[in-house]
């Protein structure tokens, strides 16, 4: 265990951090320990926008998943009555996994285009005159993406920590008077705050180091941090690329650390 | 109306799952300020009809009726009563405080207020040290304690007791039932408690309402109900009993009651078993009609003349502590 961490985890990050410290040229790359490359990373205002940029998406996509997700293991932990059901139903929401993520994030292309169903829809109801351009190779479409791909990482461990609230907490509070929302906000979501906290830091770490989806579904016009290192490494700027992807790595672990001071999922693993 | 206020009566409640009746339409008047224990084995009705009580589980017929209104369609919060669950349902990340104030809480009632009321609650279970725990920071009696100030600070006029004890081991089962009757006489309010342990029943009740099969065998004060029962199930469940079957009926009889004699004398018998009991010796005896019937005999008056497996006796009972079984 020890070993294949070692492996396949330790040592790759340390050779990444120790190639962030190298010097590169246009043609060759050169063996060092200089800080040139977080030099030029923190010096250009790129860098600030395309951070900025990554947590307004990790922000947003984490606010629909956090909200749809919660509702949907809601539904499934208190509202379907009989196993079979639960069963079935959170097996529903397995089934666009079956797929990989770049087909189910390529399946939207058609659906959103400018002749797309979706606008060729909403104008033969005579919602809108002409076709909707926000809707593919935006902002839009990237955190309706990420939604769609990682609302299920929310659900499972929300619907886990449900599961196993005590049902007679709820009569209790019932019978102290509470009210349908009184009990979620004073039950039912403090003790699902484990299960909250795994599906965040599931999304929050999933978007943050994702690029497939920003490129794909901004048309390339936005960029995130992992779009960033894509492209350096497309031109052959290995330690600069390291040297993002260092400092990406720390900012993704401050985000981690902040939410466990939270919350102690100790007790849910 | 110059009935007391805190009568709460039950008026043919009836409880059906589907096709399955768990309670059929079942009457009783609980006396005011009374301690009643609903006892009978699990599957009898007897949870179902205390849920009922509190507006967890709906009526499908009949009326409830507490303080001469209809409470059988109020929320709970609403009836008056108040229930402790049997495996307490503390909110684990609430501290014992804002467990005890949490019907407060939801009334609205401000913080300051809220946690000078739970703290007198406290004091009344004599839990004010542990104000600030959490709960599985707690010993089974201390949360059952805490559950009990939760059940309490809302002022019910009655209280019901889901199998409160089941979840204590035996030595702080005892004493957690002694403090349950001192708490039900200081506050003058009624308890209603559920349970399928007789002693605990007998130790507690001043009425005894025996359920089987979803309806009442039969209720009373707790002594009339285990010297005098009245079905063959009431006999059995409550123990110490003998059912026999003679020319003229069923009857029990305590086991206490009947001597054993010599040969000749009373019923003829022949000597099964015999289990010494410390302060008595339980003597299994075969009657005519194979019938097993149990003999318990003070030890020193077994002593004095000792029988073994095998010995022919003689049973005796006085008339008059037979009594005849409807059922």
């Amino acid at each position: 265990m020890a070993l294949v961490l070692l492996v396949f985890l330790v040592a790759p990050i340390v050779m990444i951090a120790v190639v962030s410290f190298w010097q590169a040229t246009e043609f060759s790359i050169i063996p060092a320990f200089e800080f040139d490359n977080y030099e030029f990373l923190f010096g250009s205002s790129v860098t600030y926008r395309v951070f900025v940029n990554t947590f307004k998406y990790a922000l947003i996509t984490w606010a629909f998943t956090f909200l749809i997700g919660f509702a949907v293991a809601y539904f499934l932990a208190f509202h379907v009555r009989s196993l079979t059901w639960q069963i079935a139903l959170f097996l529903l929401c397995t089934i666009p996994f079956w797929t990989s993520n770049i087909i189910r994030m390529i399946s939207w292309i058609p659906f959103l285009g400018r002749n797309g169903i979706a606008n060729s829809a909403l104008m033969s109801w005579g919602v809108i005159d002409a076709p909707l351009d926000w809707l593919l190779f935006s902002d839009f479409a990237v955190i309706l993406a990420f939604v769609h791909l990682y609302t299920l990482f929310m659900v499972v461990p929300i619907f886990n920590t449900m599961m196993r609230i005590d049902r007679a907490l709820i009569e209790a509070a019932r019978d102290a008077g509470a009210n349908g929302l009184q009990i979620l906000w004073n039950v039912i979501v403090p003790l699902c705050k484990p299960g909250i906290m795994i599906g965040s830091i599931f999304v929050i770490t999933l978007v943050m180091g994702d690029f497939i989806t920003v490129r794909f579904m901004s048309g390339s016009q936005s960029a995130n941090v992992g779009r960033l290192i894509s492209n350096d490494i497309a031109l052959l700027q290995y330690p600069s690329a390291a040297a993002t992807a260092m400092v990406l790595l720390a900012t993704v672990l401050i985000v981690i650390a902040i939410l466990l001071r939270f919350v102690d999922i100790r007790k849910e693993l | 109306m110059n009935q007391p206020i805190q009568d709460l009566e039950l008026v043919s409640v009836t409880k059906r799952y589907g096709n399955t009746i768990a309670v059929d339409a079942i009457n009783h008047h609980f006396r005011p300020a009374s301690y009643t224990c609903l006892l009978g084995p699990s599957g009898c009705g007897k949870s179902s009809t205390l849920r009922m009580i509190a507006g967890h589980e709906s009526v499908s017929d009949g009326a409830i009726n507490l303080a001469g209104r209809d409470i059988s369609h109020l929320p709970p919060a609403r009836r008056g009563t108040a229930m402790m669950f049997q495996s307490y349902a503390l909110f684990p990340h609430l501290s014992v405080t804002d467990n005890v104030a949490f019907s407060l809480k939801m009334k609205g009632v401000d913080v300051g207020e809220r946690r000078n009321k739970a703290h007198e609650m406290l004091e009344l279970v004599d839990l004010s040290a542990m104000a600030q725990r959490l709960p599985d920071q707690l010993s089974g009696g201390q949360q059952q304690r805490v559950a009990l100030a939760r059940a309490l600070i809302t002022r019910p006029q009655v209280l019901l007791l889901d199998e409160p004890l089941s979840a204590l081991d035996p030595f702080l089962r005892i004493r957690m039932r002694g403090e349950l009757r001192k708490l039900q006489r200081e506050l003058g309010i009624s308890f209603i408690h559920v349970t399928h342990g007789q002693d605990e029943a007998l130790a507690l009740a001043d009425e005894i309402v025996v359920m089987n099969n979803a309806v009442i065998e039969q209720a009373g004060p707790a002594r009339d109900v285990f010297n005098a029962p009245r079905t063959r199930f009431v006999a059995q469940f409550m123990g110490g009993h003998n059912v026999v079957a003679l020319p003229e009926g069923h009857f029990a009889i305590r086991t206490d009651a009947v001597g054993v004699g010599a040969p000749g004398s009373g019923i003829a018998a022949s000597v099964t078993g015999i289990e010494y009991q410390g302060t008595h010796v339980s003597v299994l005896a075969r009657i005519a009609g194979d019938q097993e019937v149990t003999a318990l005999v003070p030890d020193t008056e077994f002593f004095s003349s000792p029988r073994s497996p095998g010995d022919p006796v003689g049973l005796v009972w006085d008339a008059r502590n037979l009594h005849k079984l409807t059922a």
